[in-house]
């Protein structure tokens, strides 16, 4: 038995590989639950979500049921979504409002701030009791912020503020909003939530995968290059066609136009990839023209033109969170077990903008995170086939060093690959996983570890 | 297709041309399926019980024709990860029932209930839920102006769906 102490920790995460353990070792899930989940800012709704006061909506850290509520003084709470008597989830549906939160056993009641109202039967407690006592609540997560209407919490009693955390990053929800005319999002149309059979790792770890699209979407791609563009469309079906056949771009593309950037605390995105003319928004689409008058009006040309040059596919942050600012897209990978992961995937239609380019963003939605969608299916079943593959006890060490001597400084604070087929942004986010995993306090702003600095173990 | 005619009342003929539709499907002739639609049909289903829309809100499939030739084609010819092996089927139609006929009698629109066994390397899932269906008549059959499939855990956690409902 192996006591993952910090050193045999470190010996798991080498130059350009990461042992096979890290994916099958239920102890290494648990750790992952408390040292990574546990301490790091987590993605947990959008402010739109819980626009009134009792708005509520149930989230998720790790593993751990919350609630995340809009309380009559305006703010934002999350809450454990747990009962103080015997420990009952208090709050059973997805999404509502509330004057306050009934538990279905014995009938406690709580404000919607988590602090206990009514106890039924509150006579012949011992002295301990004390029904003021926070601890004796639906406990708030004391550690909430808000990014621009993105909520995140972090179970963690310190550590670095969310924009210490998310550094750089900020640059992409600054991208999502930024997009909206009237410079506010407000997330609708649905959610997907997708599940596979595999670590939740893998999900981030494909996202900005550039090496993957013409292998794992190969039938999708030739599908849609066979299809007829005479045959009769409503529009989503041609946006749809049009993001499979992007799939399809050779490598000489990912290797020429595409870029990768990465950033400390384990964050990254695909960069410099679709421009508006190609895809959602083409420039010739009416619904577009009238997007660009209404964000001109607004904003003025200049800051208009340097809105729409920002090209970013997947935004990822670390550790669980996902989303595509020039699409509006935001996606959630919950762990649930070491080889179980659901992925909760949202939209947000920019106020403002012409009701059409949201059809375009549901349009967009159906085929890049759509369960029933002919290119996420093959996604989901190559994570599927990783969770089987890794049982297999076959090579112990996973190779992750496409690009490792390449690799450069960026100016903006980061490191990125020389193009976008380095898998840099799988070795950043295992620097901070190591960071997480090995450090016992919470979590310094944490600096990315860089291959020459880091000991060769053999 | 003359044979699925036999009946004479119109919901006799609609429940033979549907358990045919279902045939088509369990027997992985996705071709045959397709051509079952009008030119300028669309398939869809929804993502939410009641869902109004398929614009302002997202689906498990929405397929104009344009897409619903491609997602026939990928199952039928570019061989897509996610049915090799193939899904094996079974399909029970029921519960027809005609909701409403145009006034010349050549459209209406059919409600019925699916159930559908999915199987897949060690997996079976099942599905179930109410088809509805605009059929035209043309020839001596119909072809489906539109269908939409509620499915009763549309907005569950769901695996991958590939084979169509
Ligand atoms: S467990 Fe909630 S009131 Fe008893
Ligand atoms: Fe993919």
């Amino acid at each position: 038995m192996t006591d993952y102490s910090a050193a045999h920790l470190r010996e798991l995460v080498q130059p350009g590989r990461v042992h096979r353990s890290l994916y099958t070792d239920p102890r290494i899930f648990e750790l992952e639950m408390e040292r990574i989940f546990e301490r790091a800012w987590i993605y947990v709704g959008h402010e739109s979500e819980v626009k009134a006061p009792g708005d509520y909506r149930t989230t998720r850290i790790g593993r751990k049921p919350l609630v995340m509520v809009r309380h009559q003084d305006g703010k934002i709470y999350v809450l454990h979504n747990q009962c103080a008597h015997r420990g009952t989830m208090v709050v059973a549906g997805e999404r509502g409002n509330a004057s306050e939160f009934r538990c279905c056993y014995h009938g406690w009641t709580y404000h919607t701030d988590g602090r206990l109202k009514a106890v039924s039967l509150p006579h012949g407690y011992p002295a301990h009791f004390d029904p003021k006592d926070p601890g004796i609540a639906m406990v708030q997560v004391r550690r909430v912020a808000n990014y621009r209407g993105f909520v995140f919490a972090s179970l963690a009693d310190h550590g670095p503020s969310l924009e210490e955390f998310l550094g750089y990053m900020t640059t992409s929800f600054d991208d999502m909003v930024d997009r909206a005319p009237d410079g506010e999002l407000e997330a609708a149309g649905g959610v997907f939530k997708h599940a596979y059979n595999a670590n939740w790792k893998v999900y981030l770890e494909n996202l900005c995968d550039a090496a993957h699209p013409i292998f794992v979407h190969q039938s999708s791609i030739a599908a849609a290059e066979q299809q007829s563009d005479s045959v009769y469309s409503d529009g989503s079906g041609e946006i749809a066609i049009r993001q499979m056949r992007q799939n399809g771009a050779p490598y000489s593309f990912w290797e020429s136009q595409v870029g990768i950037w990465t950033y400390p605390n384990g964050h990254s995105f695909l960069g410099d990839y679709h421009d508006d003319a190609k895809l959602v928004a083409a420039l010739n689409d009416p619904a577009f023209r009238q997007y660009i008058t209404a964000l001109e009006t607004r904003k003025g040309t200049d800051e208009t033109a340097r809105i729409l040059s920002v090209r970013r596919w997947n935004s990822n942050v670390y550790p669980n969170l996902s989303f595509m600012s020039q699409f509006q897209q935001l996606r959630v990978v919950h762990p649930i077990g070491l080889n179980r992961t659901v992925v909760y995937t949202y939209n947000f239609r920019l106020k403002g903008a012409p009701e059409k380019m949201f059809e375009r963003t549901i349009s967009f939605a159906n085929i890049v995170n759509g369960t029933g969608s002919l290119v996420l299916t093959d996604d989901l079943e190559t994570y599927n086939r990783i969770g089987i593959g890794l049982a297999s006890g076959g090579a112990e060490w996973l190779e992750i060093g496409r690009g490792y001597t390449s690799d450069l400084a960026d100016e903006t604070g980061g490191r990125r690959g020389k193009n976008s087929t380095s898998e840099i942004y799988i070795r950043n986010m295992f620097d901070a996983w190591l960071g997480f995993m090995t450090d016992e306090q919470a979590q310094p702003v944490r600096r990315i570890e860089w291959p020459e600095q880091r000991a060769v173990s053999k | 297709m003359s044979a699925v005619l036999r009946g004479d009342r119109a919901t006799e003929q609609v429940e033979l041309f549907l358990i045919h539709e279902a045939r088509l499907l369990d027997e992985a002739r996705y071709d045959e399926w397709l051509a079952l639609f009008t030119a300028d049909a669309w398939y869809w289903v929804p993502s939410e019980p009641g869902q109004r829309s398929p614009y302002d809100t997202i689906s498990l499939m929405y397929d104009d024709r344009r897409l619903l030739e491609t997602r026939v084609r990928r199952l039928m010819s570019t061989q897509p990860h996610a049915q090799q092996p193939p899904s094996r089927t079974s399909r029970i139609v029921a519960n027809a029932t005609l909701e409403e006929t145009a006034a010349d009698g050549r459209a209406l629109t059919v409600r019925s209930k699916l159930m559908m066994v999915e199987f897949r390397l060690d997996n079976q899932r099942i599905f179930a839920g109410t088809c509805t269906h605009r059929l035209v008549r043309a020839d001596d059959s119909f072809r489906i102006a539109w269908k939409r499939v509620d499915l009763i855990n549309s907005d569950s956690v769901l695996e991958g769906l590939v084979v169509p409902f």
